[in-house]
């Protein structure tokens, strides 16, 4: 069919090629989210604060976080190769692409963090407010269980980012189904290799979406 | 209970300032509905706001129970807020929590064991009537059962005072006055204070014992509301009871009437609304009288009557007639 032959794929390669995605996938999600939900948190509260310094605070997060995001993926892996080896010992393969996927990730995440705690109704806020409850009962017990629809929301939309990030890391020597893709199907002309790490990806993207549009249809209580 | 002085509240800086409140000073006593009415924008929500401090004011004491709000610190205001409940116009409950747990948020704010959480939230249940929708999430209830667990909530930690910001303006006239009730039911049962914004006259006269009017961030009229509510001296306070028999009297005033007759109000209270003073009096002094225009209600409890009637006669034996009504205890006002 149009010239292509699966019976060659070395499914041996590609197996361990959709594992090492995962593991990379899973890793930066979790210290993404470890980062990027205090992160977003920070984001709101400085940015609605009435003290001058404390909004200074923000601006310079602010100017931080938009920096982060507009660099290209691929400069920001190259860029922090010191920062990958000084955390992780080693640039490259899985362990190597984390810091920068993380690193790519966490302010987006902030950013999707910050509007969707903005959409919480001031008024329940208030209500809290006039009950007694402090800054951090309001963050815990109010805003982040009000704004939870919002947040998963992000989260999808944040892992699905991931995806495409950890295949871009596959041009420079991360692992994983991205690796395969450029390694076989770009370098080497191994066409069946790209489609198929490619349909691989496009399976586990819509897998995510999936999964996430049902958690956020569960938390929905309006 | 509560004690305002000197109350300042201003917005912006600069040339751009705007004072929603000018040294405002207002007390409530304890156990009293106190009805606070004004247009929009004449400052009434900022001035319920400054009552626990969720506006600040740039100047002036706001003392609660006892307590001087404005000289506490932030742990300090987080306890004695505690002590303060509040209602809102859009409810403010948290969408993501069932009915319970919207009832028990502010005594797991306050650390309350788990067994006491469950006794006081289902005895609140039972007092706002509300059993029955436990598990229910606020979008799952209408407006009024959404005010019922704002209530519940407010009143779960044993509030001294009860402020509702305009807690019936989302509703529709029954469930106004169901709430109303439950409102003056709870006054009632705990001699909780209660302290309530409005801009219906309509909500002042079924609950409230005193009423401010407040004008341009000031209090103009402040008085038991059978004395506001019947004899009006300030023009806003006229345009908030004219709203209601406004027209009416209207028309009355333009009754063909000459020298040889005489306008008069007539005003009972209490009792006395249920007297035949009128037509004794009348049958007395031999005069006539037409009714223009009459409204027989009540203010909380207290039925009232305001007549406008046609006195004709006997210039002599009319203005007697006047003099013995009052003698009887009614007000009399002559309008021409």
């Amino acid at each position: 069919m149009w010239g292509l032959d699966f019976s060659q794929l070395d499914w041996n390669e590609i197996s361990v090629a959709s594992l090492d995605t995962l593991k990379m996938l899973a890793a930066s999600s979790v210290f993404t989210f470890i980062l990027g939900l205090p992160l977003g948190v920070l984001l709101y509260q400085t940015s609605r604060s009435s003290n001058a310094w404390v909004r200074t605070v923000y601006s310079v997060l602010s100017v931080i976080v938009n920096i982060l995001r507009s660099v290209p993926f691929i400069i920001l892996i190259v860029a922090l190769i010191p920062f990958t080896i000084a955390i992780v010992g080693v640039s490259y393969g899985v362990l190597g692409t984390i810091p920068p996927l993380v690193i790519g990730a966490a302010p987006f995440f902030a950013r999707l963090v910050e509007t969707s705690l903005r959409e919480v109704d001031r008024g329940v806020l208030e209500a809290a407010q006039s009950m007694g409850a402090s800054t951090w009962q309001i963050i815990l017990k109010v805003l982040l269980p009000e704004a939870r629809p919002g947040l998963l929301a992000g989260a999808t939309i944040t892992v699905v980012t991931l995806v495409s990030y950890t295949a871009m890391s596959g041009m420079v020597g991360g692992g994983g189904l991205g690796d395969l893709a450029i390694r076989y199907g770009y370098y080497r002309y191994q066409k069946e290799v790209m489609i198929i790490s490619v349909l691989f990806m496009i399976i586990l993207v819509q897998l995510l979406q999936m999964a996430g549009d049902r958690l956020v249809k569960h938390f929905t209580r309006k | 209970m509560i004690e305002l002085k000197q109350v300042t509240k201003k917005y912006g800086k600069g040339l751009q300032t705007t004072e929603a409140l000018s040294r405002l000073d207002l007390t409530v006593q304890k156990g009293e509905i106190f009805g606070v009415i004004g247009h929009s924008g004449a400052g009434k929500s900022t001035l319920i706001r400054c009552m626990n401090l969720l506006e600040r004011p740039t100047s002036g004491e706001v003392w609660v129970d006892g307590v001087d709000l404005t000289k506490l610190n932030k742990q300090q205001l987080q306890n004695q807020r505690r002590k303060i409940g509040m209602i809102f116009q859009h409810f403010n409950l948290l969408s993501s929590a069932s009915v319970y747990d919207n009832i028990a948020f502010p005594l797991r704010l306050a650390h309350v064991d788990k067994t006491q959480i469950a006794a006081k939230v289902n005895e609140l249940l039972q007092l706002v009537g509300l059993e029955a929708h436990r598990d229910k999430y606020p979008a799952q209830l209408s407006g009024g059962q959404k005010q019922r667990v704002g209530i519940a909530r407010a009143l779960a930690s044993d509030p001294q005072v009860l402020l509702c910001d305009e807690a019936t303006s989302a509703l529709d006239p029954q469930t106004t006055d169901s709430i109303l009730k439950l409102l003056l039911d709870i006054n009632r049962k705990f001699h909780l204070t209660i302290v309530l914004i409005t801009h219906e006259m309509q909500v002042i006269q079924s609950i409230c014992d005193r009423v401010a009017v407040i004008h341009q961030g000031g209090i103009v009229e402040e008085g038991a509301v059978t004395e506001v509510f019947l004899k009006p001296q300030h023009p806003v306070t006229r345009e908030f009871i004219l709203g209601q028999a406004g027209e009416s009297a209207q028309l009355a005033l333009q009754a063909p009437h000459d020298g040889s007759s005489r306008l008069c109000k007539l005003t009972f209270l209490g009792e006395k609304t249920y007297d035949s003073i009128l037509s004794r009096t009348a049958r007395e002094t031999g005069v006539d009288f037409a009714i223009l225009q009459g409204t027989i209600s009540k203010i909380k409890d207290i039925p009232y009557g305001q007549l406008i009637i046609r006195l004709e006669g006997d210039a002599g034996q009319m203005e007697k007639t006047i003099q013995k009504v009052k003698a009887e205890g009614l007000d009399v006002e002559v309008l021409d």
